[in-house]
């Protein structure tokens, strides 16, 4: 069967890791191919890139980064952060990347999912929803979680699947950064809604917290996180040795 | 030289990056000349199998492939390249393959047990069932990303995975090689598997 998967997430802004990290041995901490290949020798399943450059200077440097990460590292390549066209997928898929995760550009174009999946594959496309409770219910979130759409996440969720979106990283903005846990409720919604992988992310702050995410929701196909795995808080070999005395599948 | 054949299906930077992380060249081409000089032929592909199987016949790259294979020189079909080498497809229709081996790439729809997802997505576990490419890598677990798979291929079986049901995961038959998962996305494990290739 397939494994449970877990995944580093790195934050680049102009070619640089943003968030240093303390691992011993790395001669240059922030950058995204030394700190890919830590990862990616050290048990990660997946990487996923995001590119947080505002500029176009930054985003041609990302994209020689990527290329330079893809050429180094053989493990599979997600790459989010001002994806808003089909030729933004272009762009980071020849230079190696795997997946492509998309949030506010879909948000602001309905099609950019449908004609996305249709050019590369159900596959290809990964959808990222930042969601927020407001009124006792889950709202979208777009610009890095800064503006509420006023949409109900769950059948935005639904609709962005049905159109091609093969998979879904769900990042609570209410767990996010609290490290006590993912946000099992939501994640529970979503997972029931949709019959693709659902990713979980936002509220990891120790490795019990991933040993309790796939018990209690077995539907969940993958943990991400960020600071804990660069800040060695959570090491990915101590958590998947954990995670396999707990009976739950991994990579080891 | 290993010649990686490029039919205009997918993106063929990462494999190529793979055999270079291996010590060994690889050439991407599309010309039956530049890739008839290549020791090994490697023939990828992502997509759908219609479309591919389609390429291949107007590029004239499947009858080179099929030549070259009958030549003898080592080729290793991955993914949908692999399906490629079977007899037929019924992914959206019937459409016939390269017919290099024996089997026929069918839907994972009403096969597997409900509830599992499709595509069959993650790392999975390989069982070693026969030929050498794949047999150091018995219980390791490598990448797969795929809605469609082999059956009918005892003859040429190498390896499976199972997802609720055994799933093709490698077939091999004298000189003809191919993996359903991604080698080059499958970690040190699946370099391994290149690796290996390129010495038979």
């Amino acid at each position: 069967m397939i494994t449970k998967r877990i995944i580093p997430c790195l934050d680049v802004r102009n070619g640089r890791v943003v968030k240093g990290t303390n691992f011993q041995g790395l001669r240059d901490v922030s950058s995204p191919v030394e700190l890919g290949k830590y990862y990616s020798d050290n048990g990660a399943d997946e990487l996923v890139f995001y590119d947080i450059t505002a500029s176009a200077e930054g985003r041609r440097l990302f994209t020689d980064i990527l290329k330079e990460v893809a050429a180094t590292i053989f493990i599979p390549l997600t790459v989010g952060g001002g994806i808003n066209t089909v030729e933004d997928f272009d762009r980071v898929l020849k230079c190696g990347a795997d997946k492509v995760s998309v949030n506010s550009g879909a948000i602001r174009n309905p099609d950019l999912i449908p004609q996305a999946a249709r050019l590369y594959g159900d596959q290809c496309v990964v959808l990222s929803a930042d969601v927020k409770r407001v009124e006792g219910q889950f709202r979208v979130f777009a610009k890095g979680g800064r503006e509420d759409t006023g949409m109900e996440a769950i059948s935005w969720i639904k609709r962005c699947v049905s159109n091609g979106a093969g998979e879904v990283v769900l990042n609570s903005i209410d767990t996010d950064g609290v490290k006590q846990g993912f946000d099992l409720d939501m994640l529970e919604a979503v997972s029931n809604a949709v019959d693709v992988p659902v990713i979980a992310s936002g509220g990891a702050g120790c490795e019990e917290d991933f040993v309790e995410l796939f018990q209690r929701l077995p539907k969940v196909d993958a943990g991400l996180a960020a600071s804990i795995f660069h800040f060695g808080q959570v090491k990915i070999p101590d958590l998947k040795k954990t995670l396999r005395d707990n009976n739950i599948l991994v990579r080891l | 030289m290993i010649g990686i054949i490029d039919y205009g299906v997918g993106n063929l930077f990462s494999l190529q990056s793979s055999f270079r992380a291996i010590g060994q060249e690889a050439v991407v081409s599309g010309s039956a000349e530049v890739l008839s000089r290549a020791e090994r032929l490697v023939l990828p592909g992502v997509g759908a199998f219609e479309d591919a199987a389609r390429k291949l016949r107007e590029t004239g790259m499947g009858d080179f492939v099929r030549s070259q294979a009958a030549e003898g020189k080592p080729l290793l079909g991955i993914c949908l390249g692999m399906q490629l080498l079977f007899e037929t497809s019924f992914e959206y229709g019937e459409h016939p393959g390269l017919g290099l081996l024996k089997g026929q790439v069918v839907s994972m729809a009403g096969r597997i047990p409900q509830g599992l997802k499709i595509p069959h997505m993650g790392w999975n576990r390989l069982e070693w069932t026969g030929g050498e490419l794949l047999k150091p890598s018995d219980g390791e677990f490598v990448y797969f990303v795929h809605s469609y798979f082999a059956q009918g291929c005892e003859d040429s079986l190498a390896a499976v995975t199972e997802y609720g049901i055994p799933i093709t995961a490698a077939v091999e038959r004298d000189n003809v090689f191919g993996c359903q998962f991604h080698p080059e996305k499958s970690g040190g494990v699946g370099l391994a598997i290149l690796d290996r290739f390129c010495r038979i």
